[in-house]
């Protein structure tokens, strides 16, 4: 009887088991990320720069070469390595902590400055490795061990959006939100990846696609149940779609 | 070349260059403008990199990422700006990244004031950052000697896979004196930077990773190791330093680095024409300290006399080292204050008077 390989292991990953948790979409993230630099040819010349979360040990996954950062400065690291490397393909994998709260200075200059690097940013409402705070982009009325009630505007305010936010930088290029919850909107990332990875090959500057991503274990909700819960309560406050494309007729900058 | 006059800071820039450097990323701060000021110009001019961060804690960690893909990666700032790149020094000790850092200081703490000090003793030589490592530290005298130290440190942070820092103060920084950028430097050798993450994991067959992450207690500790053997080899090979007037027998010994020696030489030279004869113990580099430079005094040598722009930080070392040897004494001025030759000159009277040698 002969068979068909139907699925097998993108090569862009490596054979480690991943450490997320049950029900993560990291794995999903990380997945769809490998693909795109295996069929894009460019996992071979690609620098990854992992940034400190749950995706801290990136650096083990991702086939390619990595760099680990600091809290929030992969952008910066990322910069770094780019101007020294600028035929490689660089991108940095962040968290909603890292980029949106201790990194935001980082993560804005990068664009600011047009850095031809690509950010994939992974937003799960929540501080997940360090056990479930409150992040910048927890919902309002959300409990984490920090916001044990539930997050109040009046003193913790309201969530961050970044998508939005980076679309009123000039020196960003591409800025895309999309979601992992079903099959059609994986192949949906899929394909912002894709574009994320081409504004960069074609040297267009700056691209983040930001991940509704999920955190069933700090949430305290079954997996399923989390997938629901993120497209009915997060998906709302962070619309899905297409932040800015100057890939067309160019950013603001040039 | 011939010797050309130059602004501290200014050389320090242009020493780089000559010494290799790939890439600079720096923030503004006072008073080591003039080293980002000339590379923001000459680095592109050279075809190099030159890119003005967002903050200090961003400047450092572009450095970190741009060694860890093989360049050789120079930042600058002074005192409260080094403070701020503490977090990713201590991220390039503990991946063994190379890199070159130059520290012009200036009065502390908190933001201090712009004049020049030696108060970042202490931040640069017990780590600063978290963790247990150690910069190789330079802390030269004259521009002529920061220029060749600026030079070589390249090849030094490339060979022990360790950032080197420069530490001068301030006056260094902002004096104009003659230098030649072309006299001959000794350099280590070049090794190949095979660990590098330079994004060629399929031409070379493996992967690379640029990590400082080890969360098995005993791989740490292992880490932490063979760090301590590499930081062993730089006390064993890089204890540099001078020994000024030893030769007529002194009873009294100066202890300092940088402006502070400068200054003690003069008084040196004040104290010869009135018939004392004061020696100098002048490290070069500062971390690690140079202890060979306490063995081998003359007879005649019975107090060591510190001097700093601090208020007693480097005594500390010479405590340390001294093991009961010698009398100690100290005199400093802080806060951006620099020592007059004759307040020195009367400190070794005070000191010689005390000692019962009625002048």
């Amino acid at each position: 009887m002969q068979t068909k390989t139907v699925y097998k292991p993108t090569e862009g990953l490596t054979e480690r088991d991943l450490t997320y948790c049950p029900g993560c979409t990291h794995g999903i993230i990380h997945k769809l990320v490998g693909e795109v630099l295996v069929e894009k040819g460019l996992i071979g010349e690609a620098i990854g720069v992992a940034s400190v979360g749950c995706s801290v040990m990136s650096y083990e996954f991702f086939n390619c070469d990595m760099q680990q950062a600091a809290h929030g400065r992969a952008p910066a690291v990322a910069t770094g390595i780019k101007r020294v490397k600028p035929e490689h393909t660089v991108f940095t994998y962040q968290g909603d902590g890292d980029l949106a709260s201790i990194g935001l200075a980082e993560i804005v200059h990068a664009a600011h400055r047009g850095e031809n690097i690509t950010v994939i940013f992974v937003n799960n409402a929540i501080y997940g490795m360090t056990g479930g705070q409150m992040a910048p982009t927890t919902l309002i009325g959300q409990k984490t061990s920090t916001s044990p009630v539930g997050r109040k505007k009046k003193g913790a305010g309201e969530p961050m959006r970044m998508s939005e936010l980076m679309a009123t930088i000039p020196g960003a290029t591409y800025l895309e939100r999309v979601s992992v919850h079903d099959p059609k909107h994986i192949r949906k990332a899929k394909k912002a990846i894709e574009k994320a990875f081409d504004v960069q090959t074609n040297e267009q500057g700056f691209s983040m696609i930001e991940f509704i991503s999920t955190c069933p274990v700090n949430w305290g909700i079954q997996p399923n149940d989390s997938l629901n819960w993120a497209v009915e309560n997060m998906i709302p406050y962070f619309p899905l779609g297409v932040y800015k494309d100057a890939t067309k007729d160019g950013n603001d900058e040039k | 070349m011939a010797k050309v006059l130059m602004k501290g800071n200014e050389a320090m820039a242009l020493a780089a260059i000559k010494g290799g450097c790939d890439a600079f990323f720096g923030y503004p701060i006072t008073p080591q403008n003039e080293i980002p000021e000339y590379l923001s110009y000459h680095m592109e001019q050279n075809g190099r990199v030159f890119v003005q961060a967002e903050s200090e804690v961003a400047a450092i960690n572009m450095v970190y990422g741009a060694a860890g893909s093989g360049a050789r990666v120079l930042t600058s700032s002074s005192s409260p700006g080094i403070a701020l790149k503490q977090e990713g020094i201590s991220y390039m000790a503990g991946s063994e990244l190379p890199a070159v850092i130059i520290n012009v200081m200036r009065g502390g703490p908190g933001l201090g004031g712009i004049q020049p000090s030696q108060g970042d003793y202490n931040q640069i030589t017990r780590g600063g950052g978290n963790g247990d490592y150690k910069l190789l530290t330079f802390a030269p005298e004259t521009l002529q000697e920061t220029v060749n130290v600026v030079k070589a440190s390249f090849a030094l942070a490339d060979y022990y896979r360790n950032p080197v820092m420069i530490a001068v103060d301030g006056l260094i920084g902002q004096m104009m004196e003659p230098v030649d950028l072309d006299q001959p430097i000794e350099e280590k050798p070049m090794k190949e930077k095979t660990w590098a993450a330079t994004g060629e994991a399929e031409k070379r067959g493996h992967r690379n990773k640029i990590v400082s992450l080890h969360l098995d207690p005993y791989e740490l500790e292992k880490h932490n190791l063979r760090l301590k053997a590499k930081y062993d080899e730089m006390k064993a090979t890089e204890q540099r330093y001078e020994l000024i007037n030893m030769e007529n027998n002194p009873e009294i010994v100066f202890v300092a680095y940088g402006s502070m020696a400068r200054i003690a030489r003069s008084a040196i030279e004040a104290l010869k024409q009135e018939g004392i004869e004061v020696g100098m113990i002048r490290p070069i580099v500062i971390a690690p300290f140079p202890e060979k430079a306490f063995d081998d005094l003359p007879g005649s040598v019975k107090t060591l006399l510190t001097l700093e722009m601090a208020l007693g930080q480097m005594l500390q070392d010479v405590q340390i080292v001294n093991q009961g040897r010698y009398i100690l004494d100290f005199y400093g001025r802080a806060g951006g204050v620099v020592p007059e030759t004759e307040e020195i000159v009367e400190k070794v009277k005070a000191v010689l008077k005390e000692a019962g040698h009625a002048n």
